[in-house]
């Protein structure tokens, strides 16, 4: 919907920011607890150094009028922001919605541990694909229990 | 000559205390979590953060809780609270054509794609009150069905805008600027985008009393519910060092749009206009009074004939504000007393001045002077 100014980006690049796109998303999204649980149980944990502490401010929703038309200001959400360089060198960098402190520098660590090729599909294996899966789960449970309140019209005959 | 006066300030500390006090209640029952208001009073956290503005639900259920239930005091509070964080940046537009429908309905067409999907809602309920919630018999269990529910719906305006019938809400350009009224005070008359920020943070109760005037005949404009939906939307955000958006979470939102006639004019012929309504959580009133009045203040724009309160933007946005509203309001409780002092004296001087007169004449304009 928005022409973004993206300049020359090859295909592989596309892709890579496609996947760290889909892996921020999904770790932002997460519950805390599942996250962390997650995290503890992974067999090899780097060390690293926070490089921007966690810090909490606020990012201005915006909405369209209509839905479609001019943009408009609609309220602040609370955000947590923060940045870790692990030992080994990748930077990750860490937004999610709140003031979980844990949670943005959790969100932050793993970013970076994704970065590195190598570690890369256990990571997903062990994290990322759990955390998405429960988080579809929850949406298709609500979305049933919606569903359970469609409207089902039905036309009544005249008995004349 | 003014007098400064000092003192009270063990009173104040005292009323302070005795209003944590009163707010306690009866210690013999269990205080009441931060996560019982956030989890078993979602609307009220709804109103609050919509009208606080700002998204942050825990926040918005300690205001509750601090204010004792004031819902304008917890929307101040929050609103304090707001002005000490940092702003990071600004997301991008809510996609709500994206939305994890959870309720959408639509008054103006029986069969649309997607169909109409109740929700939760106190719409079908009886409004008797339920004594077995008195009882603590509280173990509902929501029905599951075998299908979830789309996961897209289109927009019913997209429906009407096949066919031309509708005014089309094209995007504005990329680079134009917002209007930000927390950065600038609105100037009159203001753009659509510093109205619908004002009226999304308005006090619901304002926008409902103005959305039922243009209904009452005070700039009418013949409504219909296009559109109401209300699921969770993500929040979409490009933060500097990477250069390309993210999602940041997910907020619920509910949304309304309003089909209204129009005539049509000199260069526009007759179509349906618009009024939109947008706010955080599950506020469906306030959407659609924002939908009326979003309307009703497009009344110049589209040429109509501007005699109602709902249609003036300086009168409607002026006093939406119930932070503003509230504050000025009851300021009157502050210490008057030398403002006050000086009227007696005025006052006292007049009544004097026309008791002489009347004494000293039968001049039947005694009283009227009087009454100056």
């Amino acid at each position: 919907m928005t022409s973004r100014k993206i300049g020359y980006a090859s295909p592989e690049q596309t892709a890579e920011k496609r996947s760290r796109q889909r892996w921020l998303s999904i770790l932002a999204k997460a519950d805390i607890a599942d996250l962390e649980s997650l995290f503890n149980n992974l067999p090899s944990k780097p060390d690293w150094t926070v490089i921007r502490a966690p810090e909490v401010g606020m990012i201005m929703a915006r909405g369209r009028a209509g839905g479609t038309g001019q943009r408009f200001n609609l309220g602040e959400v609370t955000v947590t922001r923060c940045a870790v360089r692990l030992d080994y060198g990748a930077t990750g960098h860490g937004y999610v919605m709140g003031r979980n402190r844990r949670h943005a520098e959790l969100v932050a660590v793993v970013d970076a541990m994704m970065l590195i090729p190598s570690r890369r599909e256990a990571l997903e294996s062990a994290l990322i694909a759990p955390l998405a899966m429960r988080q579809t789960q929850h949406h298709q449970q609500v979305a049933r229990k919606v569903a359970a309140t469609k409207v089902d019209f039905f036309t009544m005959v005249r008995g004349d | 000559m003014y007098v400064a006066v000092k003192g009270g300030e063990q009173a104040i500390e005292n009323s302070q205390a005795l209003l944590a006090d009163r707010r306690r209640g009866d210690r013999s029952l269990p205080e009441l979590t931060i996560a019982q208001i956030r989890e078993q009073m979602p609307l009220a956290v709804d109103r609050v953060m919509t009208e606080g503005s700002l998204h942050d639900r825990d926040l918005a259920a300690l205001a509750i809780k601090q204010a004792a239930g004031d819902m304008h005091e917890a929307v101040f509070l929050l609103r304090a609270y707001r002005t000490t964080l940092p702003r990071f940046g600004i997301s991008e537009p809510l996609n709500t054509d994206r939305m994890h429908i959870h309720r959408r309905i639509s008054a103006t067409y029986k069969d649309l794609p997607g169909g109409q999907v109740l929700g939760a809602s106190f719409d079908y309920t009886h409004r008797l009150l339920d004594f077995a919630l008195a009882a603590g018999d509280d173990r509902p269990v929501a029905e599951l069905a075998e299908h979830a529910v789309d996961a897209r719906m289109p927009r019913v305006a997209e429906i009407l805008d096949h066919e031309g019938l509708i005014e089309c809400e094209a995007p504005d350009s990329d680079d134009a600027p917002v209007s930000d009224i927390t950065r600038e005070s609105p100037r009159y008359p203001a753009d659509r985008a510093a109205r619908l920020q004002a009226l999304a943070r308005g006090d619901e109760g304002y926008l409902l009393a103005l959305g039922y005037s243009t209904q009452r005949g005070y700039g009418n404009n013949h409504p219909f519910v296009g559109e109401i939906r209300h699921g969770t939307v993500s929040v979409e955000f490009e933060p500097e060092e990477l250069g390309f958006p993210i999602e940041i979470g997910e907020i619920e939102v509910t949304e309304c749009q309003m089909v209204n006639q129009f005539k049509g004019s000199t260069t526009k012929p007759p179509q349906f206009t618009r009024g939109y309504g947008l706010t955080f959580g599950h506020c469906e009133r306030k959407a659609m009074s924002m939908a009326l009045v979003d309307r009703a203040l497009r009344a110049e724009e589209l040429g109509e004939t501007i005699d109602a309160p709902a249609q003036d933007h300086e009168f409607v946005l002026s006093h939406s504000d119930s932070v503003e509203a509230s504050g000025f309001v009851q300021h009157l409780k502050l210490p008057h007393y030398v403002d006050f002092q000086a009227e007696l004296v005025t006052v006292r001087a007049l009544r004097e001045k026309a008791r002489r007169l009347a004494e000293s004449s039968d001049d039947p304009e005694s009283s009227s002077i009087a009454a100056e």
